[in-house]
């Protein structure tokens, strides 16, 4: 059997590697999230409260922005409701330091409360996943993140949630998991060694 | 053994798609699969161990809150439903998630019976959904053992 390596050969392909810090108090979410980044080559960080994000962002009060330079973190990804110090306030906290409201940032909520998601766009959030978060969606906001940059400036981010995901939002689940299937279809592809003859099709009935 | 392979194979697929038209499993569990490969070749396996430990941990967290002599906390109890609803979401345990919502409806309107009931139900759900799980990985260890390749399931 062919040993494949599939993170090293997706990320030849693409441009630097973006490091993500994760922040999710379930520890389910936060090993699901590690991998879907993992697999889309991306280097990872996970923490499992906000406070923590934090500390390792060099904001924890007193350490002010020491170290940051070193970091390099593109991108943070938190959960919404987490005991202690919520997404929200985490993202809060981040748009209003000097040093780090460059980074963007997403919001994941297994909830889709409409006032909740526009608030957190309008406080400076990337987007606002839907939990449980898919393959899909991370390679697209892969994507997003890599063109973004100079796309930004100049523009007046607050007030336009441009990036909520409306495909996720609006639709039923089975249109979002029929967008889902499309998109991820080369990772999947790259990592099955099945014949298609020989997959099972079946209805679902659930 | 080319037959046995075959045999098991067949057994497996049968299997993991009753699994799914029960309703144990959704896509998300798919898209675990799908986050599965040689770099992490037991991923799908460790996830749900996790799964079933914070099923443990709430379950007993909800059963205590529960069961007191005194005003039942429901938003504690509430809490804990709303954690588990977090997770079987995330692992694709459709039947665990489904009770989950109407756990969540019965302790947002203070049912203390309802929320006795959905406990229990939840309990004998992830449990069966363990016996269940241990049945296909078994399954997966035997293809492997006999030398086959653990055939991929597309549910659609």
């Amino acid at each position: 059997m062919a040993l494949r390596d599939l993170s090293s050969s997706l990320s030849s392909s693409s441009s630097p590697e973006l490091h993500v810090l994760a922040v999710d108090d379930s520890f389910v979410d936060r090993k699901v999230i590690e991998r879907l980044l993992k697999i889309s080559a991306c280097k990872v960080t996970t923490v499992e409260s906000g406070t923590r994000a934090l500390q390792y962002l060099g904001l924890d009060g007193d350490n002010g922005s020491s170290g940051l330079k070193d970091l390099k973190v593109n991108l943070i990804v938190t959960d919404y409701s987490m005991p202690g110090l919520t997404g929200y306030e985490l993202l809060k906290k981040i748009k209003e330091s000097s040093a780090l409201r460059e980074i963007p940032v997403v919001i994941m909520s297994s909830e889709n409360i409409q006032p909740r998601i526009e608030q957190c766009m309008i406080e400076g959030a990337e987007e606002f996943l839907l939990k449980p978060v898919k393959l899909a969606d991370v390679k697209r906001l892969k994507e997003l993140i890599m063109r973004g940059g100079e796309a930004e400036e100049g523009k007046t981010k607050k007030l336009s949630p441009k990036r909520i995901l409306q495909n996720d939002i609006d639709s039923s689940p089975s249109s979002s998991s029929t967008s889902s299937s499309s998109s991820s279809h080369d990772v999947s592809s790259l990592d099955d060694d099945t014949p298609s003859s020989k997959r099972i099709k079946l209805e679902s009935r659930g | 053994m080319d037959a046995l392979i075959a045999q098991l194979q067949r057994q497996f697929r049968d299997y993991t798609i009753s699994l799914y038209q029960q309703g144990f499993l959704d896509d998300q569990f798919t898209e675990l699969k799908k986050l599965q490969d040689d770099g992490s070749p037991d991923f799908v396996s460790e996830v749900l161990s996790l799964f079933f430990e914070d099923c443990v941990k709430l379950i007993s967290n909800m059963a205590r809150a529960l069961d007191t002599t005194g005003t039942v906390d429901f938003s504690q109890v509430g809490a804990s439903v709303h954690q588990l609803k977090g997770s079987s979401s995330s692992v694709g345990a459709k039947r665990v998630k489904t009770l989950c919502v109407s756990f969540k409806e019965c302790c947002e309107a203070k049912n203390y019976e309802g929320c006795v009931r959905c406990l229990q139900q939840v309990d004998i759900e992830y449990k069966a959904l363990k016996t269940k799980l241990q049945d296909m990985f078994n399954l997966e260890k035997q293809i492997i053992q006999a030398g086959g390749i653990v055939p991929q399931v597309d549910i659609n």
